[in-house]
């Protein structure tokens, strides 16, 4: 599962599926080239703390080399007490994750479900497409267990870890966490989670913006949208800008362009 | 023995079921039902997951089945099949849409909803089988 950490931002779903060769052929007759899927190039990360999970979750969805989206959301609700952050093809993420409506109607039968339930549909739904849907996903959540926090790698294998990182810049965030993580106690690893993310955003082209967090617990979820904005536009230290007047004026002609009056024509306003 | 495709001269190429024109009666093309053939498009699946999708409910029955069978023994899947069997033959004329409650409950889709519930119902499809024709077939006259 290695090679995971480095597959969410190159995973290109080439295979030549006849359809998308044909079309891609029509196209490029034209002098177009196919549209590409969008890749979220995230770095999500979660941990496992004494009270619950803690899911935190860059913005930014390249297309490319192209920031397609500024504020896209990556961490998604399955469950009242289960939410799911997810990395690659932006679209493959969103679907796998309106699993929830699955999810609402076995709990209609069986209650709230744990945590191994939604991760063992997410990988056998993963496995039976053979990679072909390109979502990672880190699931965490509190159930009548306690507190878990499953990674499900888009072929359908999956971890249960204490921390867990994700998407292109995994690799910078899961530095941060395998350098300073201790036995859980709350407070420090808040902070490890928002350092391990800004380390993604700085470190990793493919992520950026701002900064979701979630933090799941018995008592409830608290979902806090752009919670942190690391990578903010600096100001400018001074006025960069030329004076009027800097550039001197060396010769003036002035030319008068003849204008006649060809038709006129009044209107009133109505000025009550 | 399939004769028409070139499929079993391919070198490297494993023969495999699924692909292949539809032989109706006599053994040739069923040009009336399935189209026009091309070889093309009969070489080689048009997609990587194309096998593995159409028949992926049948390879899974044989899968829990034969895991029955080991478990329980004979007697548990010839059961369960036979209840199948008598749940599928629970529905309406053939063009019309039966809903395969007893069916759907028997296997547990009741309980799941997927892609397939949502594309492709086929209570919102745009044609409709031509009702005579599609009885004649069924009752074997054609």
């Amino acid at each position: 599962s290695n090679t995971e950490i480095h597959g969410c931002g190159n995973q290109e779903n080439t295979f030549p599926c006849r359809r998308n060769a044909v079309l891609e052929g029509k196209l490029s007759e034209l002098g177009y080239s196919s549209p590409k899927a969008r890749k979220t190039g995230t770095t999500i990360a979660g941990i496992v703390f004494k009270d619950g999970v803690i899911l935190r979750a860059d913005t930014r969805a390249t297309d490319d080399m192209v920031v397609a989206d500024k504020n896209c959301m990556k961490i998604h609700y399955i469950a009242p007490n289960i939410y799911c952050c997810g990395a690659g093809v932006a679209a493959d993420a969103e679907v796998t994750t309106q699993m929830s409506s699955n999810v609402e109607l076995h709990s209609l039968s069986r209650g709230c479900p744990p945590l191994v339930t939604v991760t063992r549909q997410l990988k056998r739904m993963l496995f039976r497409y053979q990679g072909h849907i390109g979502s990672s996903l880190i699931v965490g959540g509190v159930d009548v267990t306690g507190a878990h926090l499953y990674s499900v790698y888009l072929h359908g294998s999956y971890d249960k870890l204490p921390f867990l990182t994700m998407g292109s810049g995994a690799g910078a965030a899961i530095s941060i966490f395998e350098d300073r993580y201790r036995q859980p106690g709350s407070e420090m690893l808040k902070k490890l989670v928002r350092d391990a993310i800004a380390a993604g955003i700085f470190c990793d082209l493919g992520s950026g913006s701002n900064v979701d967090l979630c933090v799941i617990t018995q008592a409830g979820v608290q979902y806090l949208r752009g919670y942190d904005q690391p990578a903010q536009k600096g100001k400018k230290e001074g006025q960069y800008k030329y004076k009027p007047g800097t550039t001197a004026v060396l010769t003036k002609t002035v030319t008068p362009l003849p204008l006649d009056i060809v038709d006129e024509s009044i209107q009133l306003m109505d000025t009550q | 023995m399939n004769t028409r495709g070139l499929r079993s001269q391919l070198k490297d190429s494993v023969p495999v079921t699924g692909m292949g024109p539809q032989v109706g009666a006599y053994g040739v093309q069923d040009t009336l039902r399935s189209g026009f053939s091309s070889v093309k498009n009969e070489l080689l699946p048009s997609h990587a997951l194309e096998l593995s999708e159409k028949n992926f409910q049948l390879n899974q029955d044989k899968m829990n089945f034969s895991n029955l069978r080991n478990i329980q023994g004979l007697h548990a899947p010839l059961k369960l099949q036979m209840e199948y069997r008598a749940a599928r033959q629970i529905q309406r004329l053939p063009f019309l849409q039966s809903s395969h409650l007893a069916l759907d409950t028997l296997k547990g889709n009741d309980e799941s909803i997927s892609f397939e519930d949502i594309l492709n119902d086929p209570a919102q499809s745009e044609m409709m089988g031509e009702p005579h024709i599609m009885v004649e077939y069924k009752l074997g006259m054609m």
